[in-house]
């Protein structure tokens, strides 16, 4: 046991060099405590899974095999095999594919068209429109996931029945075009709301001037509401971007599928580690994701910081 | 929880502490995650007085072998837990069934394992036996149970290369509770359409393309259904490439070198290319759809597929009237069966006209299971005379008990054919680790194929992808 200290003591021992920048008089130990756990729980639950992956993948661990018991060290082998593999670089450009035109494109754009359209609507229509795109949002994966394949179906789907053209196998004919569309519908909702929310900062005088002076639409859009709405967009954007990019909900419907037309990269990372049971290389994937989130959380830093020193350049 | 540290008087030494007791854990839980396990005791919890056990099987009540689901839950275990009881034991017998494809099942299973975790009585396919022995998820049965798995006298009923599919390096590893084996299927009703016999039997793959020609004139029948791509996941293996390769003269793995992308295998991927190229014998998009095998069942059943090259476990558990998947209930009238041809009477491995493919799952032992001796007890009941008889009473299956098969496959036409015709010409897949890989790389190399690439390209890419595996071209030979 220590010697038991009050924290008067420690502020009186030390007064000049920590009263400065100790506003909570706790004192070094006591602030380092209160963090402590938090440092703790990321070091378990971040730092460490982290380095493991960074091990893991420079291993040939696999699930099953001689290897998986004893996994030998192969140094840079899987991060050579998967940047040079033709599957990987085909997942990369589905992906990019996906983040673009369901998130970016898709989501961002719908999720503020209906912001826009519905912020002077009535109560009621626009609670049911709200209603309807949250719902897309709040159902289970699984759930929709199965809603959209019994849509798609080659056989008896609803679309086909609706359109009049049995038997057309939109899900191996289109597949990129079907997961993005499900994932549009999928996640509109959540720019709806932050763009709703948003759009409550544009003062209405601001928009009743700009109406009054006989600014079109485009031009409302343009010069009074987006510069209220840009920090928006970009955490709208960010958000959006990196859970689309990670999302798995598209291997629900497609698996991948056909013939790997659908293989974003959380799908390629999931056949790799546990479909084809290649653990090692599915980890040295999975560090390759990490750095790639993290490249687009750091350009959304920048242009957030861009964002606050430009007012402070201008005025 | 995580504060109380921080209240103490000495903050100090109240986060060191917490920090070292979080860390500690951490090291404990890791160490115990990853640290390897000496042979456990096969005596362990030999006289509880009350256990529990756990099977579990790619079998659920009303889906996937229903039958067999069934057959656990109302015959294997009450028989069991009552005959604990008449020993003064409490026995405690959960099924914890599957519905889902083989290779998600394998994942599972593979992750169950990996854990220290998962079910005591395991059934897996005779394939992964290698490489989940490698891995150290099973044990063999010596091992785990001690000399009573040597003692059990069932093994004098299972023929000896059925006691192979259980086996790694020699020793077994668990009981295989059957075999089976491929033919081809055919729907007699569209063969009289087509102006076939309904008593057909091809003797060379010329027949079977003449057969599908003919069928091709019915409008909405697709020809052929032969297995292709990687969705179709082992199915393309077993109910294509691999007896096809058997009837061009060449087994996947033999004398020691296993079966690059020669001349053997450029036959086979032609074969393929002929059925999904234009002439349009057979539904490329089948073979890419996520669900596409079990389509194919279905549409067979709706009489909209002519031929279907499968095993008996179609006609068993898929086509069965009575308990099928995609019940027909004209089966026994409209589907007719002839054993797959070789390229050219002849010309199969072994010089033989006619071939087919073997195998079956294999029901293991959790070697981290806290009773070896009474889930191995409950294993070998089982797998006893009596319980298979029960379990093959309403759909007979070729068993892997010669006593069984004598009694019951008498009145059974089609699995005598099998027993009878297929199974003495069949072959059997190498129970080597690295099997499924090669696998895997055929059933791309059909893929490819299906959306068309030569089959001299695809045989040649899949050579390049087998030196890979399989560690050089030391262990490949042309064929």
């Amino acid at each position: 046991m220590a010697p038991p200290t009050s924290p008067r003591a420690d502020v009186a021992a030390e007064p000049a060099r920590s009263g400065a920048d100790d506003a909570a008089g706790l004192g070094r130990a006591r602030a380092a405590a209160f963090v402590a756990p938090a440092l703790v729980l990321v070091a378990v639950f971040l730092v460490f899974p982290a380095l493991w992956t960074l091990y893991l993948g420079t291993t040939d661990y696999r699930l099953t095999g001689v290897a998986a018991s004893e996994p030998r060290f192969v140094g840079t082998a899987n991060y050579r095999d998967v940047l040079g593999d033709g599957d990987f670089h085909r997942s990369l450009w589905l992906t990019a594919q996906f983040v673009i035109g369901s998130a970016v494109l898709g989501q961002t754009l719908l999720g503020f068209a209906v912001a826009w359209v519905m912020r002077d609507r009535p109560g009621p229509v626009r609670r049911l429109v709200e209603g309807l795109v949250l719902l897309a949002w709040i159902l289970p994966s699984s759930v929709i996931a199965f809603l959209w394949i019994a849509l798609l179906d080659r056989d008896g789907g609803t679309l086909n029945a609706l359109l009049g053209t049995p038997g057309t196998a939109w899900l191996l004919d289109h597949p990129m075009g079907c997961v993005i569309v499900f994932n549009v519908w999928h996640g509109t909702a959540f720019s709806m709301m932050l763009y709703g929310a948003a759009l409550g900062n544009v003062p209405p005088s601001h928009l009743e001037t700009a109406a009054l002076a006989g600014a079109s639409t485009l031009q409302t859009l343009r010069d009074v509401v987006y510069p209220r709405v840009r920090g928006h967009v970009l955490t709208s954007l960010l958000l959006v971007g990196l859970w689309t990019f990670n999302d798995f909900t598209p291997f629900l419907i497609t698996a991948g599928g056909p013939d790997g037309r659908s293989e974003i990269m959380s799908v390629y990372v999931y056949r790799t580690a546990l479909g084809d049971g290649r653990l090692g290389a599915g980890a040295a994937v999975s560090l390759i994701m990490i750095l790639i989130n993290l490249a687009i959380a750091l350009v959304y830093l920048r242009a957030l910081r861009a964002r606050r020193a430009a007012p402070a350049g201008a005025s | 929880m995580v504060f109380s540290g921080t209240g103490l008087p000495g903050g100090r030494i109240g986060a060191a502490a917490l920090a070292a007791v979080v860390m500690a854990m951490v090291m404990a839980v890791v160490a115990a995650g990853c640290g390897g396990g000496s042979p456990a005791d096969p005596d362990r919890g030999r006289d509880a007085k009350s256990l529990t056990l756990t099977i579990t099987r790619n079998a659920i009540a009303g889906g996937k072998n229903a039958e067999e689901a069934e057959w656990i839950t109302r015959t294997v275990i009450p028989g069991f837990v009552a005959a604990q009881k008449a020993k003064g034991v409490t026995a405690k017998v959960t099924f914890r069934g599957q519905g889902v494809a083989d290779e998600a099942y394998k994942t599972r299973l593979a992750l169950d394992l990996k854990s220290r975790s998962g079910a005591d009585i395991v059934d897996i396919d005779g394939i992964w036996v290698g490489e989940f022995a490698q891995a150290g998820y099973i044990r063999p049965l010596g091992d785990v149970v001690g000399p009573p798995a040597d003692a059990w006298d069932g093994w004098t009923a299972i023929p000896a290369s059925i006691q192979r599919q259980a086996s790694f390096e020699g020793r077994r590893y668990g009981v295989p509770p059957s075999t089976d084996g491929r033919v081809l299927y055919f729907n007699r009703r569209l063969f009289a359409r087509a102006g076939l016999p309904a008593a057909w039997q091809p003797r060379s793959w010329q027949d079977v393309l003449a057969a599908a020609r003919a069928l091709k004139r019915l409008p909405g029948v697709t020809p052929v259904q032969l297995d292709a791509g990687t969705a179709m996941g082992e199915a393309t293996s077993m109910q294509g490439v691999l007896p096809l390769l058997a009837g061009a003269g060449a087994e996947i793995y033999s004398g020691g070198k296993w079966t690059g992308g020669g001349q053997a295998l450029q036959q086979v991927l032609g074969l393929y290319a002929q059925i999904y190229g234009p002439e349009g014998l057979g539904d490329p998009k089948l073979q890419q759809e996520a669900k596409g095998r079990d389509k194919s069942f279905e549409e067979f059943a709706a009489g909209r597929i002519g031929i279907l090259a499968e095993g008996d476990y179609l006609w068993r558990d898929v086509l069965n009237p009575k308990s099928g998947v995609a019940r027909m209930r004209t089966r026994d009238q409209d589907v007719g069966y002839a054993l797959i041809p070789a390229v050219a009477p002849g010309r199969g491995v072994r010089g033989q006209s006619f071939v087919s493919m073997s195998g079956g799952a294999v029901t293991v032992l959790n070697p981290n299971t806290k009773y070896p001796q009474q889930a191995f007890a409950l294993l070998a009941y089982m797998n006893s005379a009596e319980m298979t008889r029960a379990r093959t009473a309403g759909t007979p299956e070729i068993t892997s008990r010669t006593d069984v098969n004598k009694q019951i496959l008498a009145g059974d036409p089609f699995l005598t054919f099998v027993s009878e015709k297929a199974l003495p010409v069949t072959s059997y897949r190498p129970g080597l680790a690295v099997y499924p890989r090669v696998s895997t790389a055929l059933q791309e190399a059909t893929a490819a194929v299906v959306s068309g690439t030569s089959p001299q390209d695809a045989a040649a890419r899949y050579s390049e992808k087998l030196e890979g595996i399989v560690g050089g071209a030391a262990n490949v030979a042309a064929r």
